[in-house]
């Protein structure tokens, strides 16, 4: 069992699930019943396997594991190379869980062109694991840069009415970012003469290009994560995306970002990262602060998480780059709690969007009285993104805020404020909607959560409320990995202040 | 003289007179057959040049000269245009301009670049060039009764000759200069230093051959004639001849002139990033499909000079892996609008794709892919052609090309997308006729198959372009 190539099939069989569903013929209502069971089937069984990774991971080794390698654009010397550590780990697994809820979720409310939707999204999964676990340059630029075909046309064809401006803001935006990525790749091939991701660790750049390369990288990165200010295509992309579109984007997608810093720019450009932390800082803070304020005024459900999911970076971004342990522990698990809370976020707004077709706070009030289920839902994940202590929003703030305090004692209490407006936009929004007197004639007839709604939250309830009280058992596998990346940190911290 | 060296052209040329006699002496009946059986000499002449062997060997005074490098070109070259003669049939019978001559014309077209790839000497470049352009001609103003096609052919003539002359005065101020023809004596001679007269001829070759690369500033026919010509003829010009001219160029710059690279890559790199940026901003404001996948032409012209303006091995052999996947992928883009019939009537408007995926969903799949791959997203084959490109540029010390092309890229997706846009999200427009064309469907399908699934074994290609490299430029 153990020399199967794990990482391959989990990566690879959502794509064979695609290519089945991409070949069922017939009446239309055949075709969408059969995709759909498919696509569920698919997405289960790279779930169960993505366990097998997880279990069959060892927390004490903090190199790459499960590593297959073979030749691949053989005279460039560049091979089809993939592996997992413990940064890696948790991303992968939540991809895989974030396509079976996406897939759980919009059971019913997608009733268009449920082929190509279902599709799309294992097509999603493929490139997803398959960022993760690369660990060639090369490789993981195909799978970074392909997300964009999927994600462009889930955004275009299943989204909002603005759509069309929103799919092309969002490929365009995050293209402009990744073709620098792609120079910078290139220089740092010719540089080293490989593209392997351990070799790169190792590789030393010259503390000059250093700086080129990691600007190129943060072009990429800070558009994906998304940083302010180059965040302004994330409210259009989450306001007009599908529901589960929303989910994949803030679930994963954004984590792309934040894996990118922790995979590149920081184990390879360690010098150029340290000298460029005040910027993150500074931008990240900015984030924090303004963006709290921006979702605080919106009017529109989606748009405010979608706001709150940048300010929710800044925490992430300021915990990455501060090289001791605490902050990067804290920024992945932040990373990884914001999967879960912004995937159940965007869900409950898509619960009651696909029965009253509006996103306007306005439009609701007093869904309590109706939807006992979903107002408890809604409240755990408004808890938990507003960072209350039991669940998993609180472990990685704190964990930053004291990481970065030890750094920087300013941009802790500046970031400790966004927890302040967190829980004022996050409260509010949920007196408006759920608490009150049931006013609205629209709302008289809701209907409280269906069974593969529930089924689809049941498993983000429980990791939320898991991770809040035990999250030790998140940190155990990630605990090596990260220790020898600050370990590294640390040792160019200690040299640039002795010069 | 050894004629195994040329028994692929000499196949073509005798496969082409029998044709036409064949063809004269059937007339209108024959025309299905003239075309099935170019094809056949075209596949047959590939295999001819595979079964060639690699050894370089010359022939005709040492006029014409055979490698690895030519053979790769060549059977790309012929796969091409039997391709491309195989999905123009339908569309021809449909428009009543199915005559013998169509496919015939085509086939010496063929015969013409490959002798412009196997050219060793400036006479024979400029014999080849010429017999590769004046069929050419002929056919963008095939639709006689059409005046934007014979306005088209008349352009195509009237700027193809002119570049005709460029190339020739550039021919004759070389030879006047160095003193000799053939490119073995002026390798010698560049060797000892060439003379600025030489280089002034230098530039004009350069500009000839950037006319039919359609690079800018030489490019300006090239949107109207591709909107004007039949659009079978359209993507003929499109894919062979742009391989075969910068097959020429390349053995023309890396051969004999390999000594001056300093000189002419200067020139190269204006070119291209010229070329890049028309390409992509041009092409934005485009409404007809062919017009705009003459810009498109353009802009993948810029791309594949960057290799070139690398001159060294590493350039040369992502010149011709990208020249491999484009011509490829702009076959079958061609036989997705080739497709494009609607109510018995042939439309070339952007629009006319509206909602494609709804009904026609195979075919708007392809052609999405072929747009992406354009745009250069992975997992597609563009990206991998534009990938090495990019590389050789930086290899080569022009990172700032790179950094233009990437960019240019940028903006370039933004068209590509849009057909994409215009086929998936838009409301659906009335469907197109079913086209009971399994030539044209197999063409278009073999080529998205190559697009999606070079990612898997990018060997064939990659390692081939590799060996040609190693042979023009060991």
């Amino acid at each position: 069992m153990s020399d199967w190539p794990l990482l391959s099939l989990v990566t690879f069989l959502p794509l064979v699930g695609a290519t089945f569903i991409f070949f069922i013929r017939g009446e239309e209502e055949v075709v969408a019943q059969n995709s759909r069971a498919v696509a569920l089937w698919t997405a289960l069984v790279t779930f169960l396997l993505s366990l097998l990774i997880w279990a069959q991971f060892d927390p004490a080794d903090p190199g790459f594991q499960l590593v297959e390698k073979s030749p691949w654009l053989s005279g460039l010397g560049i091979n089809y190379y993939m592996g997992v550590d413990g940064i890696s780990l948790w991303f992968i697994l939540l991809s895989t869980l974030l396509t079976l809820i996406c897939i759980v979720g919009s059971w019913h409310s997608v009733t268009s062109r449920v082929k190509e939707y279902m599709i799309a999204f294992l097509v999603m999964c493929t490139m997803l694991v398959g960022v993760f676990s690369a660990l060639d340059l090369v490789l993981f630029y195909v799978f970074f840069e392909g997300i964009l075909i999927p994600m462009y046309l889930i955004i275009g064809i299943w989204g909002g009415p603005r759509r069309i401006y929103a799919a092309f803001k969002f490929f365009l935006y995050t293209l402009v970012g990744s073709v620098l990525f792609l120079v910078a790749l290139i220089v740092m091939y010719l540089e080293t003469g490989t593209t392997e991701i351990p070799e790169l660790m190792r590789a030393n750049f010259d503390p000059g290009l250093q700086l080129w390369l990691w600007l190129a990288m943060f072009a990429s990165f800070a558009v994906k994560m998304p940083m302010w200010p180059f965040h302004t295509w994330l409210p259009d992309a989450h306001v007009e995306a599908p529901t589960a579109g929303s989910v994949i984007l803030a679930g994963v997608l954004l984590k792309i970002g934040g894996y990118g810093f922790l995979r590149f720019s920081l184990p390879m450009l360690p010098e150029a990262s340290l000298f460029f932390a005040p910027l993150i800082y500074a931008l990240s803070v900015v984030a924090i602060v303004y963006t709290s304020l921006v979702a605080l005024a919106q009017s529109d459900m989606k748009k405010l998480i979608a706001y709150s999911s940048v300010a929710h970076m800044g925490i992430v971004t300021i915990g990455i780059f501060t090289p001791n342990a605490l902050g990067l522990t804290g920024g992945l698990l932040q990373m990884i709690s914001h999967g879960f809370v912004s995937a159940a976020l965007f869900l409950v707004v898509g619960v009651v969007y696909d029965r009253i077709h509006s996103r306007e706070i306005a439009a609701y009030g007093g869904l309590a009285e109706r939807m006992p289920v979903y107002a408890a839902v809604f409240m755990l994940f408004m808890l938990a993104s507003a960072g209350l202590p039991g669940t998993s929003g609180f472990v990685g703030e704190i964990l930053v805020i004291v990481g970065v305090f030890m750094e920087n004692s300013w941009v802790a209490l500046l970031a400790a404020t966004g927890m302040i407006l967190g829980a004022a936009y996050m409260l509010w929004l949920y007196r408006r909607v759920v608490f009150g007197a049931l006013v609205k004639e629209t709302l008289r007839g809701i209907r409280d959560l269906r069974a593969n709604e529930i089924a689809a939250f049941a498993p983000l309830v429980l990791l939320v409320l898991f991770m809040g009280l035990y999250p030790q058992f998140f940190i155990t596998p990630i605990a090596a990995s990260v220790a020898s990346l600050s370990e590294r940190l640390m040792e160019v911290q200690v040299q640039l202040a002795s010069r | 003289m050894d004629w195994a060296v040329v028994l692929p052209e000499a196949f073509l040329f005798l496969a082409a007179l029998l044709l036409l006699l064949f063809g004269t002496l059937f007339e209108r009946q024959a025309a299905r057959w003239v075309a099935a059986l170019a094809v056949l000499a075209l596949f047959v002449a590939a295999f001819l040049v595979l079964a060639q062997g690699g050894e370089a060997r010359t022939a005709f005074f040492g006029q014409f000269v055979v490698d690895r490098f030519s053979a790769f070109v060549k059977v790309l070259l012929f796969v091409t245009a039997g391709g491309t003669i195989l999905i123009a049939t339908g569309y021809l019978q449909d428009l009543r301009l199915e005559r013998f001559e169509w496919p015939l014309l085509a086939l010496l077209a063929t015969l013409g670049m490959a002798m412009m790839v196997s050219a060793n000497s400036l006479l024979a470049l400029y014999m080849a060039l010429e017999l590769q352009s004046l069929p050419l001609y002929v056919l963008a103003a095939s639709r006689r009764d059409s005046l934007r096609a014979s306005e088209a052919g008349l352009k195509y003539f009237v700027l193809g000759a002119l570049a005709s002359g460029l190339l020739l005065y550039g021919a004759s101020l070389v030879y006047g200069f160095a003193g000799t023809l053939s490119f073995a004596g002026l390798a010698e001679a560049a060797q000892r230093g060439l003379s600025t007269g030489a280089l002034v001829g230098l530039i004009f070759l350069i500009a000839g051959l950037a006319f039919k690369l359609a690079a800018v500033p030489f490019h300006m026919w090239t949107p109207d004639v591709y909107e004007g010509a039949p659009t079978p003829v359209t993507a003929f010009l499109a894919g062979a001849p742009k391989l075969a001219a910068m097959a020429l160029a390349l053995r023309l710059l890396f051969g004999p002139f390999a000594e001056a690279a300093a000189e002419w890559q200067q020139v190269i790199v204006l070119v291209a990033v010229a070329s890049m940026l028309l390409g992509a901003f041009a092409a934005i404001g485009q409404r007809n499909i062919k017009r705009l996948m003459a810009y498109s032409s353009i802009g993948h012209v810029g791309y594949a000079l960057i290799g070139v303006a690398a001159a060294d091995q590493v350039g040369l052999q992502a010149v011709l892996v990208f020249m491999a996947i484009y011509v490829i992928m702009t076959v079958g883009c061609f036989g997705c609008i080739l497709m494009m019939r609607r109510g018995g009537r042939y439309v070339e408007q952007i629009e006319d794709l509206a909602g494609l995926s709804r009904h026609q969903p195979m075919m708007a799949l392809a052609m999405a892919l072929f747009m992406f791959s354009m745009a250069g997203i992975p997992p597609l084959a563009g990206f991998f052609g534009k990938l090495y490109v990019f590389l050789a540029a930086v290899e080569a010390g022009l990172v700032w090309l790179a950094v233009v092309g990437v960019l240019t890229s940028v903006v370039a997706a933004f068209y590509y997308l849009r057909i994409v846009k215009v086929m998936y999200f838009d409301a659906p427009a009335q469907p197109f006729d079913p086209l009971p064309r399994p030539e044209l469907h197999a063409v278009t399908a073999a080529s998205a198959v190559f697009v999606v699934g070079f990612l898997f074994l990018p060997g064939p290609i990659v390692d081939t372009a590799q060996l040609a490299a190693e042979a023009l430029l060991p």
